[in-house]
């Protein structure tokens, strides 16, 4: 029998405001435990929270990038829950006016492009962090009490766990284009959980469906998927039957392993927030942050494509991300050649950013830097062989690039007289030289071409070489 | 709204991690039984054109600025802690 995959996704997204969504905390990533907490955040008895409008702004922001219908009413509800990374009891969060709705990607697998549907998008506070001891109790560290998220439900239109990596790769890449959020699913700021059920093909009726969770990578998602696929395969073709369950992946054994069988639905029991008074978001205030939305990664594409004719691939490498987007549109701003600066990102400074596990930020490498080092290989004051020693010296130390070639002697010799000068003077002691070449022994003009740079120090021009070096030969 | 019943109770109790008694499970099936039904006296009122709120006040969109502060010190939030170990919360653990 013949099965189809079927899987949704669900992701959190934390905000990147300055302060928390419901109070003035810091809103920060990496202090020490428990220094951003607040009253709020810690639910005291008689505290209100108070909406962070930016956290509205951001999560309109990205409903937008993902094309969803942004509400004009919505509000908050209150999502009970007993659990010791939450103060309150509740959650607040959105139930049935989330601010974002009918949205969609574009995502592509194997050159072929599909739209993925995206449910909802809503707003909600994150909760603490808890380190489990092995003596029976549980450290706990608010300082993520609080902080904004949203959450972004897929519709169950991913077909492949192939499709669900190519899905995350998008949102991610969409989502940090707006800004909102950095995504980093090592620091948290993005996770995932994946629903995933088989059916035999032909069948309308969905399956039953296990939840993964613990996946704390893409392609971990994609493994735990794959193996899930083949686990749910087995378990219907040697007629068992699929439980609703919840179930981790273990990086080790890279298997899916059972956390709890789902016994009816979650009782969270939502009703309205009644601490938070409704959202009304007008026109006047969707079309505010509709303007504030940048060029997004698809439109890029494209832009690089028909405008600035790079081939369809250095578009999609450049746009990967908006940091290696924005670091090439300001190279070829400072006039660097189209081309040139593509291939010197795509090249040698991604190679030296997988080597050395840094981000384009983390380099000391400015694309201005970058620019002027190559108009200095066009205008032929350095080879591209010293250009190689200059952009070293670029990613490690930084600095301008016509101060390194200069304290470097990495000079190029272009000059013609001055070059003719050395040459004849070769010439004139490697007259053997010229009768091999002239009788045919091409290797002799090499061995000319190296007793210049030799001369040179590696510093002239070598096309400039080889055609002097041709015409000298010529006149003897 | 019919009459509450023993089992929901029961339910309610363990979503609110209550360990009540058979005794009690009896009392509050009927205390909770009278409160629905006096919450009841409500749908006696003709609410045909009034429109739905969700909220009792006639307010909307009361937000405040980003702007992040410092409001107390880890040290008193910690006071409050039953427990408390290298700067953080200790309660028992409690694994899903």
């Amino acid at each position: 029998m013949n099965f189809e995959t079927i899987i949704g996704l669900e992701v959190h997204v934390e905000l990147k405001t300055n302060s928390k969504i419901f109070s003035p905390s810091f809103n920060a990533f990496g202090a020490e435990p428990n220094e951003n907490i607040s009253p709020i955040d810690l639910g005291y008895p008689g505290v209100l929270p108070v909406l962070n409008e930016e956290a509205v702004n951001f999560a309109m922001k990205a409903s937008m990038a993902l094309n969803c219908e942004i509400a004009t009413d919505t509000k908050f509800d209150r999502k009970n829950y007993f659990y010791p990374d939450n103060p309150k009891a509740y959650q607040i969060s959105q139930f049935d006016q989330p601010i974002g709705e009918n949205g969609w990607i574009e995502i592509e697998v194997d050159g072929k492009k599909k739209k993925i549907g995206i449910t909802r998008l809503h707003m909600e506070e994150d909760a603490g962090k808890l380190t489990h001891n092995d003596d029976g109790h549980s450290l706990v560290d608010f300082n993520r009490q609080g902080t904004p998220l949203v959450e972004i439900v897929s519709e169950p239109d991913l077909r492949s766990p192939e499709e669900a990596y190519a899905y995350l790769e998008k949102l991610k890449n969409i989502i940090q284009y707006t800004g909102v959020s950095d995504c980093k699913m090592e620091e948290g700021s993005l996770r995932c959980d994946a629903n995933i059920s088989i059916r035999p093909i032909g069948q309308e009726e969905f399956g039953v469906k296990t939840e993964l969770k613990n996946l704390n990578s893409f392609s971990f998602v994609q493994k735990g998927l794959e193996f899930e696929e083949k686990r749910q395969r087995e378990v219907l073709l040697s007629g068992g039957e699929i439980l609703q369950e919840t179930r981790r992946y273990d990086e080790q054994t890279k298997e899916t392993i059972l956390m709890r069988v789902k016994e009816g639905s979650d009782d969270y029991r939502y009703f309205p927030e009644p601490d938070l008074v409704p959202l009304y978001i007008d026109e006047a205030w969707k079309e505010r942050i509709r303007a504030e939305i940048p060029e997004l990664p698809d439109a890029r594409r494209e832009r690089y494509i028909s405008e600035l004719n790079l081939p369809s691939y250095d578009a999609s490498v450049l746009t990967s991300t908006k940091e290696m987007s924005d670091f090439f549109e300001e190279t070829i701003e400072q006039g660097a050649d189209v081309k040139q600066a593509s291939n010197w990102l795509m090249g040698e400074v991604s190679a030296h950013m997988n080597k050395q596990q840094l981000e384009l930020a983390g380099l000391p490498l400015t694309p201005e830097a970058l620019a002027k080092m190559i108009q200095l290989i066009e205008d032929g004051t350095i080879s591209s062989k010293m250009a190689k020693k200059v952009f070293a010296e670029l990613v490690k130390n930084g600095g301008d690039p016509e101060k390194i070639v200069k304290e470097k002697g990495l000079v190029q010799i272009s000059d013609e007289g001055q070059l003719k000068e050395i040459i004849s003077g070769i010439l004139a002691e490697n007259e053997q030289s010229i009768i091999d070449y002239k009788n045919g022994k091409d290797k002799a003009l090499g061995f000319l071409v190296g007793q210049v740079m030799k001369a040179t120090k590696g510093q002239a021009n070598p096309p400039m070489v080889n055609k002097i070096l041709l015409e000298e030969i010529e006149k003897r | 709204m019919a009459e509450i019943s023993k089992e929901q109770v029961k339910h309610v109790a363990h979503l609110a991690r209550l360990a009540i008694t058979d005794e009690e499970v009896e009392t509050m099936t009927k205390q909770l039984g009278d409160i629905i039904k006096y919450a009841e006296l409500l749908n006696e009122l003709d609410t045909e054109n009034v429109e739905p709120t969700t909220h009792v006040l006639d307010l909307k969109n009361v937000m405040r600025k980003d702007e992040p502060k410092k409001w107390i010190e880890k040290e008193d939030a910690l006071k409050n802690a039953p427990d408390q170990q290298d700067g953080q919360f200790r309660v028992p653990s409690i694994l899903e």
